[in-house]
């Protein structure tokens, strides 16, 4: 039995781990993306990006997710209802929905990039003016003095922030079963169903723990490893 | 011919008109100390030579050429800015070092990068680059850190510090020197040790320009005084006429102050 039940824990943690790491790789570079819209100083971008941080991170992720997956078809639904009957109705009507995986990803990716976006921008502009104007009497561009300059220091600073917020996105993967995303809470609750077993979720609760024992540790390593300046 | 002149520079911030309409020239090798309590715009002036602030009107020539002017409002194109920002070197009163790179690296960064956009950089690289290293060790040999190349700016006194942002400035090989009171942030035994890093250069024939609260630094290092108030040059002269002779109630009663 304790077999059977690693072997579908580690099934639904493969998922987890899936969502975590694809999650991770495209809202870290979009987080960044959507800071720059929050700093920029045109207004629509900067309203824009800041509208879109405002519901992302004002409504449950929980909502995001259903939305995500549900929403296109929903929509299509209502679309087909006007019974306006000419391409451009008729292909929006016909709209498909994500299938399960790709909508928790895009939900989590969404998700994580507002929060990471605020991170950054925190970041950013905790650094003090005088390393831009260091850099501008120097000659460099603006380009430069930000990837040269500037970024090392914002990671520098936003390492301990950022490691609070992967370690809360490893536990809210856990999220993706409200759409039937098979991942490990998915797999231990099913011993719940089927053989009234409880012990099987609190095994999954190990594998967070050491998941996220791990994760401290190289978050320890890299604020370790840029201790040798101070900024 | 002057190496520095700016003429009738004005800046507001606001309301509040800052500089009224500066004018001043400098002659190559030689030393201007800029005096005149807070607020007087001495820093505010120096900003907008070094284009960290846009002057509202007025004209400012290095070397011959304009590097601003106030009549012309087309849009400057970055890269123009930047060829005209290397004519002139400034170094802050916060030294505003690169925390994250050693000595060696703050002084050789921007250089490194501004070779990179030379046409011959690709086939030379290498001697490019050995060049920039050498000229790099002799100036922080000359600013005694020869043995700080691979320390990090926090384990650097403050002195030390500015004298690293020092060799950073003139390792782009700027015309004139800025300095925006270099030693305001500094304890006094550092404040001589810059002080004497800065006669060193003038002796090696600088031409620098220095904001500063040390009036013994500048009647003893300028060949040109400049005493600002409320937005205007008050009085200027060389340093014997400025603080033996003034002829300004404000520059005296502003001596008076600074010498008790």
């Amino acid at each position: 039995m304790f077999w059977n039940v690693t072997v579908s824990l580690l099934e639904g943690f493969m998922t987890t781990l899936e969502l975590f790491c694809l999650t991770l790789i495209f809202a870290i570079p979009l987080g960044l993306i959507i800071s720059f819209g929050s700093m920029s100083k045109i207004f629509p971008i900067k309203w824009i990006s800041k509208t879109v941080v405002w519901v992302i991170r004002g409504t449950p992720l929980m909502l995001q997710l259903i939305v995500v997956f549900y929403g296109p078809e929903l929509i299509a639904g209502w679309i087909g209802e006007l019974g306006i009957d000419n391409a451009l109705f008729n292909a929006l009507a016909g709209m498909k929905g994500l299938d399960r995986f790709p909508s928790v990803l895009l939900a989590f990716v969404i998700n994580y990039a507002c929060y990471f976006s605020e991170i950054y921008r925190g970041g950013i502009e905790s650094i003090p003016k005088g390393q831009y104007e260091a850099c501008q009497v120097l000659g460099m561009t603006k380009s430069q003095t930000f990837f040269r300059v500037v970024l090392l220091q914002v990671v520098k600073r936003i390492v301990p922030p950022m490691g609070n917020e992967i370690i809360t996105l490893v536990k809210d993967t856990s999220l993706a079963r409200t759409i039937a995303v098979y991942e490990i809470i998915w797999n231990a609750q099913k011993f719940i169903k089927n053989g009234g077993l409880l012990w099987p979720l609190i095994y999954a609760g190990a594998f967070y723990l050491i998941f996220n024992g791990l994760l401290t540790v190289i978050f320890s390593r890299i604020e370790k490893k840029m201790d040798y300046f101070k900024a | 011919m002057a190496i520095l002149q700016v003429d009738s520079l004005k800046k507001s911030f606001g309301k509040n008109e800052v500089l009224k309409g500066i004018s001043l020239s400098l002659e190559e090798g030689q030393v201007m100390s800029i005096i005149g309590s807070s607020g007087s715009g001495k820093t505010t002036l120096l900003r907008c030579i070094n284009f960290l602030e846009t002057a509202d009107s007025g004209q400012i020539f290095v070397d011959g050429d304009v590097i601003f002017d106030g009549e012309d409002k087309s849009k400057h194109k970055a890269k123009e800015t930047r060829e005209k920002q290397l004519k002139i070197g400034l170094v802050f009163q916060q030294f505003n070092l690169f925390p994250q790179y050693n000595v060696f690296d703050n002084v050789t960064l921007a250089v490194k990068l501004k070779a990179k956009e030379r046409e011959d950089y690709k086939g030379n690289k290498k001697q490019i680059l050995k060049e920039i290293d050498e000229n790099a060790k002799k100036i922080l040999a000359e600013m005694g850190l020869s043995d700080k190349m691979e320390a990090y700016p926090w384990q650097l006194s403050g002195g030390q510090q500015q004298r690293v942002a020092i060799a950073r400035a003139l390792a782009l090989e700027p015309k004139i020197l800025f300095f925006d009171e270099p030693t305001s942030a500094l304890d006094p035994e550092l404040t001589i040790e810059v002080l004497k890093v800065i006669k060193e250069l003038r002796n090696m024939g600088r031409t620098m320009v220095v904001v500063t609260h040390e009036m013994e630094f500048a009647r003893n290092v300028s060949d040109k005084v400049i005493f600002m108030a409320d937005g205007i040059i008050e009085e200027e002269g060389c340093p014997t006429d400025v603080f033996d002779h003034p002829k300004s109630e404000k520059t005296k009663a502003f001596l008076a102050k600074s010498f008790e």
